[in-house]
C-alpha cells in the first residue's frame, strides 16, 4: 500500500539515497537494516516529506501521490507517522501535552479519547507520569511516549527510527512487545529502521538491507537471518 | 519619596510600551530563531492604523451614526487595530521571511531591515511628511495621591498592557495553539510530524506579536499623540534590547526586561541631564549583558536541533 520507487535524496553535494525501491504492505512489519550512515533515517524522512526528494522519485500511498502532501498532512491526512531518531520529545511539555499535541489536526474527539485509553493501557507508566515534563522521563519512558505520541497522530503506518537506541535489554523487550501489540490489535503497519540487525530481523516479517544509499538485499526476515552475507556483515559472523 | 513614586509611574508606563513590543521580537525568535527587524516598524504601522480607526470611529460618533461613549471607542480602536495589524505581520512573514527559511540567517535579517524601510517610506509616500495628531479619546484627568500626580491615561496604559500580557500568557499556556507554539520553540524540526502545520504556527506567532505591537502603538499615541513614520525605529530598537535582555525567546523575560528598561531609563533620567540619559541607561544594560550574555531567561546554548 505504501510504494516507493527510485527514491533519490541528496544533502547538498552528498548523495544519501541513489534510487531505491521498497514497499510497506497493510498491517505488516518490515525492517531496513544497515550500518551507520547507510541512509536509513533519510529514507524515513523522505516518506515523511521532511527532506526534498529528487526528480524521478515516485511515492504512493493507497494510490495517492505522497508528493502532493506536505509533511504535516502526511501525518494528519494519510496517517503515516514517524518516531524520529533520538525520540525528539518536547521536553518542555508534559507527557499529556505531548500526546495532545499529536492530535492537533484530529477532529474525531471520541476516537481520540479511546486511543488515549489504549496507549495508557499499553504503557501504564505514561499514565502515572501524565503531568510530568517529558524531559524528566527515563530513556525507556521517553521511547514509550514517543511511540504513543506517534500513534495518537496517525495510526495507519508507523515509521520507527532506531527505537532500541540507548535502551537496556529488558526495556527494549517491553518496547518491542508494545509495538507488536499495536501492530496486531490496531492493524498499524510498522517500518522499523535499525542498526541492531538481529533484533530488527527477529521482529519483522520482511527486511531490506541498505548499504551506502543502495538496497542490496531484500527478502523474508527469517531468510535474511540465515543468509551468510547478512550474518557476516550485520550479525557478527 | 513623592518623586520616587512619580518616577515609578512613568517607568511603568514606558515599561509597558517596551514590554509589549519586546514580546513580538521574543516570540518570533523563540519559534523561528529569527530576529524580525521589521517589528519596530510594525509598532509604527499599528499606531497609524490605530489613528485611522480612531478617527473613523470618532467621526461616526460625531455624525450620530454610532452613539458610543469614548471609552468604548477606545476599546474598539485597540481591538480593531490589533486585528488589522496582525495581518500586516502575517504578510511580512509570508512574503519577507518564509521564502528565506532555508537561507542563511543574515539574509533574513537584511530582509527585515528592508521591509522596515519600506514600511517607513511607504507611510511617508501615502500620508506625506507632516506629523499627524492622534485623536484624544479620553479626557485627561489628574489625580493627586498625596503629592504624587497620576493621570487616568497612565493608569489605563499600564492596566491595558498588563491585561494583554496576562491574556497572552493564558493563550500560550491553555490553548492547543499556544501548546503548539511552546513545542515549536523547543524543537521546530519535528513539529510537522505531529500533524501540526508549521507555517500556520509561524503566521500565528507573527499575528500575535504584531497585534501586541499595535496595542503598544495606540497606547503610546494616547500618551504622546504626535506620530511620525520613524517612531518605530527608536522605540523598536529599544524594545529589541529588552527582548535580548530578557533572554531570546523568553516571554516572561521580554515582559520583565521591558519594564526594567523603563525603570532604568526613567530613574537615570531623573538624576542625569537628558542629553546623557540613554548613554548611561544603555551602558548599564550593556554591562548586565556582559555578565549575563544570554539575558535573564535565555537558554545558554540556543542552537536548535537539526534533522
Ligand atoms: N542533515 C544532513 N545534512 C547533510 N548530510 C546528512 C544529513 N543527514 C544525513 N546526512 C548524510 O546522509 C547519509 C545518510 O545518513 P542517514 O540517513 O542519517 O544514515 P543512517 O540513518 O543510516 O545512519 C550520511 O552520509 C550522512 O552523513
Ligand atoms: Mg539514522
Amino acid at each position: 500500500m505504501l510504494k516507493v520507487e527510485n527514491l533519490k535524496v541528496s544533502y547538498g553535494n552528498i548523495k544519501a539515497l541513489h534510487g531505491i525501491d521498497f514497499r510497506i504492505d497493510s498491517g505488516e512489519i518490515v525492517c531496513i537494516i544497515g550500518a551507520n550512515g547507510a541512509g536509513k533515517s533519510t529514507t524515513l524522512r523522505a516518506i515523511s516529506r521532511l527532506v526534498k526528494v529528487e526528480e524521478g522519485t515516485r511515492m504512493t500511498y493507497d494510490g495517492k501521490n505522497l508528493l502532493d502532501f506536505p509533511a504535516d498532512q502526511v501525518v494528519s491526512e494519510l496517517g503515516i507517522t514517524h518516531v524520529p531518531e533520538g525520540r525528539r520529545l518536547f521536553g518542555n511539555l508534559t507527557v499529556m501535552e505531548n500526546l495532545k499535541l499529536a492530535t492537533f489536526a484530529r477532529k474525531d474527539n471520541d476516537q481520540i479519547g479511546k486511543d488515549l485509553e489504549r496507549m495508557f493501557g499499553i504503557f501504564p507508566r505514561l499514565k502515572e507520569r501524565e503531568n510530568q515534563k517529558s524531559g524528566t522521563l527515563s530513556g525507556g519512558e521517553q521511547q514509550m511516549l514517543a511511540i504513543a505520541r506517534a500513534f495518537m497522530s496517525g495510526r495507519k503506518v508507523m515509521l520507527l527510527d532506531e527505537p532500541s537506541m540507548g535502551l537496556a535489554p529488558l526495556l527494549m523487550m517491553n518496547v518491542f512487545d508494545a509495538l507488536k501489540e499495536i501492530n496486531q490489535q490496531e492493524g498499524t503497519a510498522i517500518m522499523l529502521v535499525e542498526q541492531n540487525a538481529r533484533l530488527a530481523l527477529q521482529f519483522s516479517a520482511r527486511g531490506y538491507v541498505l548499504e551506502n544509499g543502495n538496497l542490496v538485499l531484500e527478502g523474508k526476515s527469517a531468510d535474511l537471518l540465515n543468509d551468510p552475507e547478512v550474518q557476516k556483515a550485520y550479525l557478527g559472523g | 519619596m513623592q518623586l520616587f513614586f512619580q518616577n515609578l509611574i512613568n517607568a511603568l508606563q514606558w515599561g509597558s510600551f517596551y514590554a509589549l513590543i519586546a514580546l513580538g521580537y521574543s516570540m518570533v525568535y523563540g519559534i523561528l530563531m529569527l530576529f524580525n527587524f521589521a517589528h519596530g516598524d510594525i509598532f509604527m504601522v499599528g499606531a497609524y492604523i490605530g489613528f485611522g480607526v480612531a478617527t473613523g470611529l470618532t467621526a461616526l460618533a460625531a455624525m450620530g451614526a454610532l452613539a458610543l461613549p469614548n471609552w468604548v471607542i477606545l476599546v474598539l480602536t485597540i481591538l480593531i487595530s490589533m486585528f488589522l495589524t496582525s495581518f500586516v505581520g502575517m504578510l511580512v512573514e509570508r512574503i519577507g521571511y518564509r521564502p528565506l527559511r532555508e537561507a542563511p540567517r543574515a539574509s533574513a535579517a537584511i530582509t527585515g531591515l528592508m521591509i522596515g524601510i519600506i514600511l517607513e517610506t511607504g507611510n511617508l509616500a501615502i500620508l506625506g511628511a507632516q506629523r499627524i495628531r492622534f485623536p484624544s479619546l479620553i479626557k485627561s484627568t489628574t489625580y493627586d495621591l498625596g503629592g504624587v500626580f497620576v493621570t487616568n491615561k497612565k493608569i489605563m496604559i499600564v492596566v491595558v498592557s498588563l491585561v494583554l500580557m496576562l491574556a497572552l500568557n493564558e493563550f500560550i499556556r491553555r490553548t492547543r495553539w499556544g501548546m503548539a507554539m511552546r513545542a515549536m520553540a523547543f524543537d521546530y524540526v519535528v513539529i510537522p510530524l505531529m500533524g501540526v502545520p508549521l507555517n500556520t504556527i509561524a503566521s500565528l506567532t507573527f499575528a500575535l506579536g504584531s497585534g501586541l505591537a499595535a496595542a503598544a502603538g495606540i497606547l503610546f499615541a494616547i500618551a504622546y499623540p504626535v506620530l511620525d513614520p520613524y517612531i518605530g525605529i527608536i522605540y523598536g530598537w529599544k524594545a529589541f534590547v529588552a527582548a535580548i535582555l530578557g533572554g531570546r525567546g523568553s516571554i516572561k523575560g521580554a515582559c520583565l526586561a521591558g519594564f526594567l528598561l523603563g525603570f532604568i531609563e526613567i530613574f537615570v533620567g531623573a538624576y542625569m541631564p537628558s542629553t546623557v540619559r540613554d548613554l548611561i541607561a544603555y551602558s548599564i544594560i550593556l554591562l548586565i549583558l556582559v555578565f549575563r550574555p544570554h539575558g535573564f531567561f535565555g537558554e545558554p546554548h540556543s542552537a536548535k536541533l537539526r534533522l
